[in-house]
């Protein structure tokens, strides 16, 4: 039966793992990411999940870990944030370009130095191209469903690629909310047993990651690119599912309030329900401004952003990483990327700010919004705005 | 011994889990060990292969040497990805998912995957118990990227990141001793082997396996592109340095030392030095230093075993 309970988003994310009857969980602490994988630690000694669970010395062992226990056909979870990210780096490209299905949920949180164990996307952002599929989530409901959604599309045999389910560092991780945790059949029917097509096992052997020569890299290459791209189809296949089973709706990029705007602002992950009380007031001031959350980071949803954005004069993004010494905001970065190739296509302005725990009101959102509009219409020499630096 | 050497291939093994027709170099010790020991485990095993020579001779897209089920990942995280493989077999076996059957899960790469930069990967594999055995083959430098150093590298050997020159005499540091390291994680089985001994070194891999918990065994691989020889003495190598005591021949049961062989009178180290060229711009000084030293850590291992399971 689905139970409405209080609880904290990391401790929900842990019960999203349970009713996903996951096989196998490496872990290995780091903050703010630690009371995911305690919880998993407790539901497996109670006996209310029989996984394995691997305690390693190290996130490069934990994803290593994750790497052999995908390989024989496990359901296998980690999760990890900032530090732990950069240092599975070299592991997290071995999981895409094998095709193994692990899901991972990160808490974002910035990058040292200065070491900072609060909310940013810098780790993200380090993992880019890493050729993972990379979900973003507002609140501890979106983390709950997606964990769940997440293993449903990794294990998929169109797909078969590793999933991050992004969630942001004490503005996610450390909050209690109230929660709608799904019936434990239901989610078994939703998500049947993995079944991954070529397992180690003794009875057909088959060779994993062997080393391709020059003559066939470029092909390996292009079939995960093509795999990526279009696993898009097969997420929001399992979206769409997911609603008609439980309700909640999930796309790939989700409007808010957008209906008559010229401008809007785009943000992705937690911010975005600071951004919706914005765009609320801003409203009322008679302002016509909305909301667009990307939801989906990788693969990138080009049509549906462009669909999303057509015909609006401003587009004022928010980032939370800066791409030091580049074009600021890699969101933004992106988006402008996307839409370069559009006629007519909108004025794109780019904040860099939030970074490593730093807070954006809904006061800020609102001076945000106002410059943005500002700078659209005078023009601005700089590739990117710092919000609330002092220089 | 003689009657055993005509009827030695009757106790082989015929299957090979290696096949033939992989890149390696002539005369590699190596793989040789490699073939020996895939043997010894039999088919019912899992493969998790470090980044390195082994790798690169046997697994070039779109063929395998390998007739077991084989993976490999990255350079240093060899015996983390064994973990995963052993814990996933287990909680599959334990669902029901799969049979219910002993499957041996091995890991194995050279002494740059295994004492350097894998050290740390390999080290919390063992300290967290996982059935699985470890089998490093060290032939003493990093071959593969073309001869540098490791902490495996012997005293005095030059290699393309220790040269000997004009104010170097080669290598500066003293060989790590892996096999005690391995022992100072409690790990139930530890041993040494080297394919010139083969039915010490298949019946050791076979004990490993017997084992409910992590077995490591570091098996001396000569090299002979990197350590300068000739390809046909490899094998005769192999015996100089265990008959030298440069690389001795022992196993560790559950903490407890046991020589495999003792020889009433060591050769004197300069055997087992001359016909390589690495070693040959060392000095006679020099040499006498690292003669003392092999000594030295001989009667150390020798006071480690219990005197009555030496035999002669």
């Amino acid at each position: 039966m689905t139970k409405r309970v209080g609880m904290e988003v990391s401790i929900a994310v842990a019960e999203a793992v349970k009713l996903a009857d996951v096989d196998v969980v490496a872990v290995y602490p780091i903050t703010p990411q630690t009371h995911v994988v305690e919880h998993i630690a407790d539901l497996v000694v109670d006996g209310e999940l029989d996984a394995e669970y691997i305690p390693v010395e190290s996130e490069h062992s934990a994803l290593s870990a994750c790497l052999g226990s995908a390989a024989t056909g496990a359901r296998t979870f980690t999760a990890t944030a900032s530090q732990g990210l950069e240092l599975m780096q070299e592991t997290l490209y071995v999981a895409s370009g094998m095709r193994l299905p692990i899901v991972m949920v990160v808490a974002n949180r910035a990058v040292s130095a200065p070491l900072s164990i609060w909310g940013d996307h810098s780790d993200v952002m380090t993992v880019r191209d890493s050729g993972w599929i990379q979900i973003f989530n507002e609140n501890g409901q979106e983390m709950v469903d997606n964990t769940i959604c997440a293993f449903r599309i990794a294990e998929n045999q169109q797909v078969l690629l590793p999933v991050m389910v992004h969630m942001d560092g004490f503005n996610l991780s450390h909050v209690i909310e109230p929660i709608l945790l799904p019936d434990e059949e239901q989610v078994k029917a939703f998500l049947p047993t993995n079944n991954y097509p070529l397992p180690l096992h003794p009875s057909k052997p088959v060779a994993m990651g062997d080393f391709a020569p020059p003559f066939i890299f470029t092909e390996a290459r292009w079939a995960h690119e093509e795999a990526l791209r279009n696993s898009k189809r097969t997420i929001v296949e399992v979206w769409d599912v997911f609603a008609k089973e439980f309700g909640r709706q999930y796309k790939p990029v989700e409007s808010y309030r957008t209906e008559g705007a010229k401008t809007l602002l785009l943000t992705m992950g937690s911010f975005s329900e600071t951004a919706m009380t914005a765009v609320d007031k801003i409203r009322e001031e008679g302002l016509s401004v909305g909301l667009i959350r990307l939801r989906l980071w990788r693969p990138f949803p080009f049509e549906e952003l462009r669909e999303a954005l057509q015909g609006i004069d401003t587009l004022i993004v928010l980032d939370r990483a800066l791409s030091t010494g580049g074009p600021g905001g890699p969101v933004a970065s992106e988006v402008r990327a996307a839409l370069y190739s559009q006629n007519p296509r909108p004025q794109i302005v780019s904040f860099v700010g939030g970074l490593g725990g730093r807070d954006i009101t809904v006061e800020n959102f609102e001076t945000i919004i106002k410059r943005g509009m500002e700078i659209a219409k005078s023009g601005s020499d700089k590739e990117f705005q710092m919000f609330g630096v002092r220089e | 011994m003689q009657n055993l050497n005509v009827f030695a291939p009757r106790l082989l093994e015929k299957a090979e889990a290696f096949s033939p027709g992989h890149r390696a170099c002539i005369g590699c010790g190596e793989v040789l060990a490699v073939r020996l020991a895939a043997k010894a485990m039999g088919k019912n095993l899992i493969m998790v292969n470090a980044t390195g020579c082994m790798e690169i001779i046997a697994s070039q897209i779109p063929n395998t040497n390998w007739n077991v089920p084989w993976i490999h990942t990255l350079f240093e995280n060899t015996a983390a990805v064994a973990s995963g493989v052993g814990s996933g077999l287990k909680v599959l076996m334990r669902k029901g998912r799969i049979p219910q059957e002993e499957i041996n899960v091995a890991a194995i790469g050279g002494d740059g995957a295994t004492l350097d930069i894998g050290l740390q990967a390999l080290s919390g594999a063992m300290e967290r118990g996982h059935k699985f055995l470890y089998i490093c083959f060290d032939n003493e430098a990093y071959m593969n990227t073309g001869v540098q150093r490791s902490s495996a590298t012997p005293f005095g050997a030059s290699t393309t990141t220790s040269p000997a020159g004009k104010n170097s005499f080669g290598q500066f540091s003293w060989k790590k001793d892996m096999p005690a390291i391995a022992v100072a994680h409690n790990i139930p089985y530890v041993a040494t082997a080297c394919p010139s001994y083969p039915f010490d070194m298949i019946r050791k891999i076979k004990k490993a396996q017997t084992f409910d918990g992590p077995s490591y065994i570091q098996v001396f691989s000569v090299c002979p592109t990197g350590w300068r020889t000739a390809g046909d003495i490899s094998i005769r190598l192999g015996r100089l340095a265990v008959e030298t005591a440069v690389f001795p021949l022992y196993e560790v049961e559950n903490g407890k030392y046991k020589l495999s062989m003792d020889f009433p009178k060591l050769k004197p180290l300069t055997d087992y030095t001359k016909p390589q060229g690495r070693f040959r711009h060392l000095s006679p000084e020099v040499l006498a230093q690292i003669q003392e030293k092999v000594l030295q850590k001989y009667d150390e291992l020798k006071a480690k075993t219990a005197l009555d399971e030496v035999k002669p």
